[in-house]
């Protein structure tokens, strides 16, 4: 009789720990061995040991929080390529949240978990798309894990942006986004739509974007916002972290309009007190449709959650017969209390 | 229903005044009768369905979707309509119904048909035009832009030939969908005509005396009243009906029955709208009380009497008087109001004087709850719509002021998003235990320069203790002077006391905050003179 995830991986205070393999899955302390699914700082922390990733994550942790604390040892793992760790056989297939984002599958005594990070469905030009893989119990998030929760498509949105671009030509739009995904998939959205204007970006995002080009997606003509002087400003993109759009950082912009790039921008009290004019709901996150589905699609009989509106999920699949159980690992997820609260 | 959707999500997004004017522009020019009709109802609040109410809205969503999942959500996004709109399982795909379909059926459609039909429009609709559809029916629109501005919209439409005050003078003889307004603003047609309806007549305004005005003041050719520290009102009767409009043209008729009650003449007159409790004026906070509610109780119109002190007539029934001098109206009115007699309304008096220097005295002198200065009118001055110059002045009294520590500081709105400029202050008591403590006693944001705004916003962030959302509680070391018109006791604050348009006159970096003003001092200015005694 194979095994019941249970008896194999669970939770502690640093994180998901697999005990036959020795290893913790994004732990949120510095411990020995760590298999990280991307490279956003609530995954990637540093200070570990020995880090397995990809090799995109891996370069982005470095670019991020440089090369002696990005783990003293790491091993890059491509898509698919089977590694055992202790007892336990381990591989990567892509999450589709960012570039180098991965699901971590685990194999134990013919019992097989998915730990999936953070994902998404949606086709994204700057990474790999989503491999749903069949499994006993599938870890997931909740992030955007009520039902009022609808991201429209990407197109629909630049469409949207690029009016306001054509609506307001003398007016600096400036889009608070996530230095590490959004902001370089939003440059790639955009120049597939055309805009091959400069794309300015706060100095934030600079090295983040270096990186993506050095790994093989390009983005055109990137230009620090911080030395344009304000006429070359109007009508121009500019690209900040979501802390700074309205900070006093953004002052020295034309007239801005202010725009964020964030699935929580659905909700329109919540783009309202952030003082936001365009809000833009592209995600980088499973919708709720998209939780369900990706549920469904890997029919695992068991689903655990380790962050985001939980109860929701968890109610919704019990109705189908899954079991649902939170893992209540806190400290995921603080990117995207970045845009819940007014000031970080 | 697609644009009128559009148009709600752009206005509740956009800070700017010009913005939103143009956005309301470009809807009203592009939209097709009665569509646009409709949708300048619902953004002038024109519009109300008695049949669709929240109670529909909510039965919808329980046959929709599941209701734990709708509580949940409902709890997250803290708004009913929004909530079904977000959740609403499909849609999307088919046509949205028109604007004018949506209204005409929401009038006409039996109650018992109403879930079907706005089940199917919603099925057929996107988030954003269900937000819009629902948001409709529960008549909790809050757009984002006043009445006026869509008045301005229209007469920027008409490219200068129509005057925002000239709609105005129109508007409340029109129904949705304002098929002739949009006739006479685009040159089709003649201007409406509202024949008997009750309409609003845009008030003549004062301009501020400042103390380089005086010196050029031929006060001889002028009147003087109280100015009196209510709300402007202007009563309208006609054979048509009556209405009681504030200074911006909002119908508040519904919330001062008595007063509409008390309306039984033709005419138009301009008042103060007061609380007045046996001849007496209550402070504002009093009033406030009334304001707060849009139809009172029984115990509201018992404790907080309304009345109205009527200082112009406009028409005595049918008669414009608008064009005669000050003092010809003066005296139709007087004559108006021994020949009427109204009841719950009174004159108020012509102050008498000699002279410049007697004017200031009594200025001075003006400290009672309900009177906030004098106001100078041109004894030959007409009643003209508009702010025009050197006909009649406000001459407030000056203000008082008292050294208060910040406690708090909040963001401001659109352009000072970036800035924490609202700041809230305080005074010193003891705590009853014999320490010194700060009890906050106002919030101001006004008063201050683009300088010295800066200067608050790093001095906040710089000596930031506490975070409570969007608020920041500072160390308490910065001393402000502050300027108030009026202090009145009040149960709602904890100081027990509140300010009457506090604002920030001076900041006093130079003064330690433990020599910052006490609460009792503070407390001896309040007004407690009864306002007939000042005259």
């Amino acid at each position: 009789m194979t095994p019941h995830p249970e008896s194999w991986l669970c939770v502690r205070p640093e994180g998901l720990f697999c005990r036959p393999g020795a290893f913790y899955v994004d732990p949120l302390r510095p411990v020995e061995r760590a298999v990280v699914t991307h490279a956003h700082s609530d995954h990637a922390r540093p200070g570990h040991g020995a880090v397995l990733a990809s090799p995109e994550t891996l370069a982005l942790m470095r670019a991020r929080m440089g090369e002696d604390r990005a783990g003293e040892s790491q091993q890059a793992l491509g898509w698919g390529a089977a590694i055992t760790i202790g007892e336990v056989r381990v591989w990567l297939q892509p999450a589709g949240h960012v570039l180098g984002s991965a699901q971590v599958a685990m194999e134990w005594r013919g019992s097989r978990a998915v730990v999936s990070g953070d994902y998404k469905r949606r086709p994204d030009p700057t990474c790999a798309a989503f491999v749903p893989i069949p499994c006993d119990v599938f870890v997931t998030e909740a992030t955007f894990g009520l039902p009022v929760f609808c991201h429209p498509s990407d197109a629909h949105e630049i469409d949207r942006l690029l009016a306001s671009l054509s609506l307001f030509p003398e007016r600096t739009h400036v889009i608070g986004c996530y230095s590490i995904g959004k902001c370089q998939r939003l440059i790639a959205l955009l120049r597939r739509a055309g805009w091959n204007a400069p794309i300015f970006l706060h100095g934030a995002l600079a090295a983040p974007c270096r990186e993506y080009e050095r790994l093989g997606v390009p983005l055109g003509d990137l230009r620090p916002a911080t030395v344009a002087d304000g006429e070359s400003l109007k009508g121009a993109v500019v690209l900040a972290p979501p802390s700074a759009i309205t900070e006093r950082w953004a002052r020295r912009l034309a007239d801005p309009v202010v725009s964020l790039a964030s699935g929580w921008m659905r909700v329109r009290q919540r783009a309202k007190s952030r003082g936001v004019e365009l809000p833009l709901v592209i995600s980088d996150h499973a919708d709720w449709q998209e939780l369900n589905d990706t549920i469904d699609e890997v029919g695992a009989p068991e689903v655990w959650v380790t962050h985001g509106n939980e109860e929701a999920l968890i109610h919704a699949v019990g109705q189908r017969g899954i079991v649902g159980r939170a893992l209540r690992l806190v400290g995921y997820g603080e990117e995207q209390d970045d845009v819940a609260t007014t000031d970080r | 229903m697609i644009a009128f959707a559009d148009l709600l999500e752009r206005l509740l997004f956009t800070p700017g005044r010009n913005a939103k004017i143009a956005l309301l522009r470009r809807y009203f020019s592009t939209q097709p009768d009665p569509d646009r009709g409709y949708g300048l109802a619902a953004v002038t609040g024109e519009l109300s369905f008695a049949a669709a109410k929240p109670g529909l809205i909510r039965d919808l969503a329980a046959a929709r979707t599941d209701p734990v999942l709708f509580g949940w959500s409902y709890d997250y996004v803290g708004d009913l309509a929004e909530t079904v709109a977000l959740m609403w399982p499909g849609g999307g795909g088919a046509t949205p119904p028109a604007m004018s379909e949506v209204v005409e059926a929401l009038h006409a459609a039996p109650k018992s048909d109403l879930p079907g039909i706005v089940a199917a429009w919603l099925d057929a609709s996107d988030a954003s035009v269900r937000i819009a559809l629902l948001k409709l029916i529960t008549g909790g629109l809050r757009v984002g832009a006043s009445a006026r501005l869509a008045k301005i919209a229209l007469s920027e439409m008409a490219e200068g030939r129509i005057a925002p005050d000239e709609i105005e003078e129109v508007w409340h003889g029109l129904t949705p969908p304002y098929a002739a307004l949009f006739a006479w603003i685009e040159g089709r047609g003649d201007k409406p005509d509202p024949e008997d309806a009750p309409v609003f007549r845009p008030p003549m305004l004062a301009h501020p005396l400042e103390a380089s005005d005086l010196a050029g003041l031929d006060v001889a050719a002028f009147r003087a009243e109280w100015k009196w520290d209510g709300i402007r009102v202007q009563l309208v009767a006609t054979k048509g009906g009556r209405r009681i409009y504030s200074r911006g043209a909002d119908d508040v008729s519904a919330a001062f029955p008595e007063i509409l009650d008390a309306m039984k003449f033709e005419g138009v007159l301009d008042g103060e709208l007061l609380v007045i409790r046996d001849g007496v004026v209550a402070p504002f906070a009093d009033l406030q009380q009334r304001l707060n509610r849009k139809t009172p109780g029984a115990g509201m119109l018992k404790d907080f009497p309304a009345g109205v002190r009527l200082y112009d007539i406009l028409f005595d029934g049918a008669e414009d008087l608008r064009p005669l001098p000050f003092d010809e109206r003066r005296l139709r009115l007087e004559q108006w109001y021994a020949r009427v007699h109204p009841a719950r309304m009174d004159l108020s008096d012509l102050v008498a004087f000699d002279a410049l220097t007697d004017l200031s005295t009594i200025r001075e002198g003006a400290r009672a709850a309900a009177i906030e200065g004098l106001m100078l009118k041109r004894a030959d001055s007409p009643y003209v719509p508009g702010r025009p110059k050197g006909l009649w002045w406000k001459w407030k009294r000056d203000p008082l002021t008292i050294d208060a520590v910040v406690m708090y500081a909040q963001r401001g709105h659109g352009k000072r998003s970036s800035y924490y400029s609202d700041y809230t202050f305080g005074l010193w008591r003891d705590d009853g235990a014999g320490n010194e403590e700060l009890v906050p006693v106002g919030k101001a944001y006004s008063g201050i320069t683009d300088q010295e705004l800066a200067f608050l916003d790093r001095w906040v962030r710089n000596h930031t203790t506490a975070r409570f959302g969007p608020v920041r509680e500072v160390e308490k070391s910065l001393v402000l002077e502050i300027a108030f018109d009026a202090a009145q006791l009040s149960t709602r604050h904890k100081s027990g006391v509140a300010l009457r348009f506090p604002r920030i006159a001076r900041l006093r970096t130079d003064k330690p905050a433990a020599e910052a003003d006490r609460l009792d001092t503070l407390l001896r200015h309040v007004a407690t003179t009864p306002a007939e005694a000042a005259q």
